[in-house]
């Protein structure tokens, strides 16, 4: 079982993608890097590609969204090395108000539901996605769910108001 | 006379099949739009989210401690272990050490709800594939588990036991009592499920072969659980990231080599076998432990005080009111814990702002992953084998459409 260490990754990162990597951080036991837009995909690709760090599994990946930040829609993907049991999260973040990535479906199969799902509560769209449409919430469904403008419940709802607790 | 004029051409004519949607007390709500040639699969497409709850929007808007019962409606089979793979996650956000009995007794109710899911799973294989009696005999140690999770906290099937820092209560002595029965009339089930399966020529014409998948693809497909280690990758949460102390355990990762649907059950199986080993050891390490009485660890500021300390104290009151109305701060910060579930890596990625609720809470939830390999898995083949590999996958409805 090989090793490998955040160190190693972020400087084989840095060497290939230089100014590309925005960031990079340990956030609890995960190493986190954030990378620009443009490049993500490459990254990705880099990673899975690489001999060494042979990040061969598709953990998960979801839409984010920080209407605070001035690129406030982002996108994370986990990935993994089940051999030495590394993993990596990528995060990239972008400032369009209609979000296009690059699909990584060609990479893995696994991500065609995950970007499906994306879209479905973000409108995140994947450039080359075979079949993006939705997959949870019914198709004439407006908006998009999980953005955080999106109300949890039927604002126009007047038998649950609780005047102490909100809704 | 030439030959080809006589040669009627007609084009292949496919029929359409809806499989579905089911009573969702079948295996769930699932649709599957197919297209047949004659009895064999040409395409298959699924359609999900039916039950569609918007769990994910959910919780942000639901203090830490109202979120498990969310995780109790994901995978339905097996909710123990969705809650403590929720209490865990906040656990790690809070940076909170949970005692060495607590990581134990959390052992025992995860692999209680381990061995009750898969013995629903591969009852309903034999269920699919002719053989109701199987699945009559087992159900009866299910339902001996449900009462043990009855007599920890009060529910059977979405059980919202634990909580953030330990357990709500210790186990009785009722519920003790109830394990060691359990663990001595299982098995003498199971051989019995066993011998009426296992090598049973008319089940294993039916499964072995129905099916498969090879390992290159499950991992490109984002298979975990028993369906990955059916593929012959023994990847198991709980040896390649222990929790709850899993290290201290002795135990086997079951594999298989052909990842079709005989190997699926068979894994699961071993898997039961292997389960009840790890409860016998935790209850062995529990008599050498000198703590006989910690079932939470000491975090007042997240562990609901006892009910006498709430109306006898000022610190127990407070805290019992800001536990409830969710005003416990949360430290800022990102986590990522994943726990071995029924059927693969359940995985919670939980970003706090520090506020009263998650900012984004987004789990992995297995069956949705690997579902989405359905399709490749059934093609060119027959209907009923179609029905045998969903029931072999064991796709929970619940949490595959959150």
């Amino acid at each position: 079982m090989s090793n490998i260490t955040a160190e190693l990754a972020i400087e084989k990162l840095n060497n290939q993608f230089g100014d590309q990597i925005i960031s990079s951080e340990m956030l609890y036991d995960f190493l986190t890097v954030t990378v620009a837009k443009k490049s993500v995909k490459d990254v990705i690709k880099f990673l899975h590609d690489d001999a060494e760090l042979n990040c061969h599994f598709l953990t998960t990946m979801c839409g984010l969204h920080y209407p605070d930040q001035a690129e406030q829609f982002g996108v994370m993907y986990q990935l993994h090395n089940m051999v030495a049991n590394f993993r990596i999260r990528i995060k990239t973040f972008t400032a369009d108000a209609e979000p296009v990535f690059e699909t990584i479906t060609d990479i893995w199969p696994a991500a065609n539901w995950m970007e499906r799902e994306a879209y479905d509560f973000f409108g995140f769209r994947f450039h080359g996605h075979p079949k993006l449409k939705r997959i949870l919430n019914m198709d004439s469904l407006e908006g998009w769910p999980l953005r955080k403008e999106f109300p949890l419940e039927d604002p126009f709802r007047a038998d649950k108001d609780d005047k102490m607790f909100g809704r | 006379m030439n030959s080809t004029t006589n040669e009627i051409i007609k084009e292949k004519e496919y029929t359409t099949l809806n499989l579905g949607p089911t009573h969702p007390a079948t295996h769930g709500i699932f649709q599957n739009v197919m297209k047949m040639d004659g009895e064999l699969i040409v395409e298959a497409e699924p359609t999900i989210g039916y039950i569609h709850r918007a769990f994910e929007k959910l919780a942000e808007r639901r203090p830490y401690g109202q979120i498990t019962p969310i995780t109790d409606r994901m995978n339905y089979c097996s909710s123990p272990i969705n809650n403590m793979g929720w209490h865990m996650t906040a656990e790690k956000l809070a940076g909170i050490e949970i005692p060495k009995r607590v990581q134990y007794l959390r052992v025992i109710i995860m692999e209680l709800s381990r061995i009750a899911d898969h013995i629903i799973c591969n009852s309903v294989i034999g269920v699919d594939s002719g053989a109701m009696t199987g699945f009559l005999y087992v159900f009866q140690w299910r339902e001996d588990i449900y009462e043990i999770f009855e007599e920890l906290c009060g529910a059977r099937l979405t059980t919202n036991i634990g909580r953030i820092g330990g357990l709500e209560r210790d186990f009785s002595q009722k519920a003790w009592l109830k394990i060691e029965r359990l663990l001595k009339d299982l098995p003498g089930g199971l051989k019995e499920f066993e011998n009426l399966l296992v090598r049973n020529r008319i089940f294993m014409d039916r499964t072995i072969k129905c099916g498969p998948i090879s390992a290159d693809r499950a991992l490109a497909y984002g298979f975990t659980g028993p369906n990955l280690r059916a593929a012959g990758v023994d990847y198991d949460v709980r040896v390649m990231n222990p929790y709850s102390s899993y290290q201290d355990f002795d135990f086997i990762v079951p594999i298989g080599t052909n990842g079709d649907t005989y190997d699926r059950f068979m894994v699961r199986e071993n898997e039961m076998w292997q389960s009840m080993s790890i409860i016998k050891q935790a209850m062995e390490k529990l008599d050498r432990l000198d703590d006989k009485t910690s079932f939470h660890a000491d975090v007042p500021e997240y562990f609901l005080p006892e009910k006498d300390e709430v109306y006898n104290t000022m610190e127990g009151l407070i805290w019992h009111f800001k536990i409830i109305m969710g005003e416990t701060q949360m430290p800022k910060g990102e986590v990522y814990h994943s726990v071995e579930g029924g059927n693969g890596e359940l995985g919670f990625y939980l970003i706090s702002d520090g506020g009263r609720t998650p900012y984004r809470l987004h789990f992995r939830r297995p069956c949705f992953i690997y579902y989405q390999a359905y399709p490749e898995m059934v093609k060119g083949a027959f209907l009923s084998d179609a029905i045998l590999t969903m029931s072999s996958m064991n796709v929970i409805a619940g949490e595959l459409d959150a």
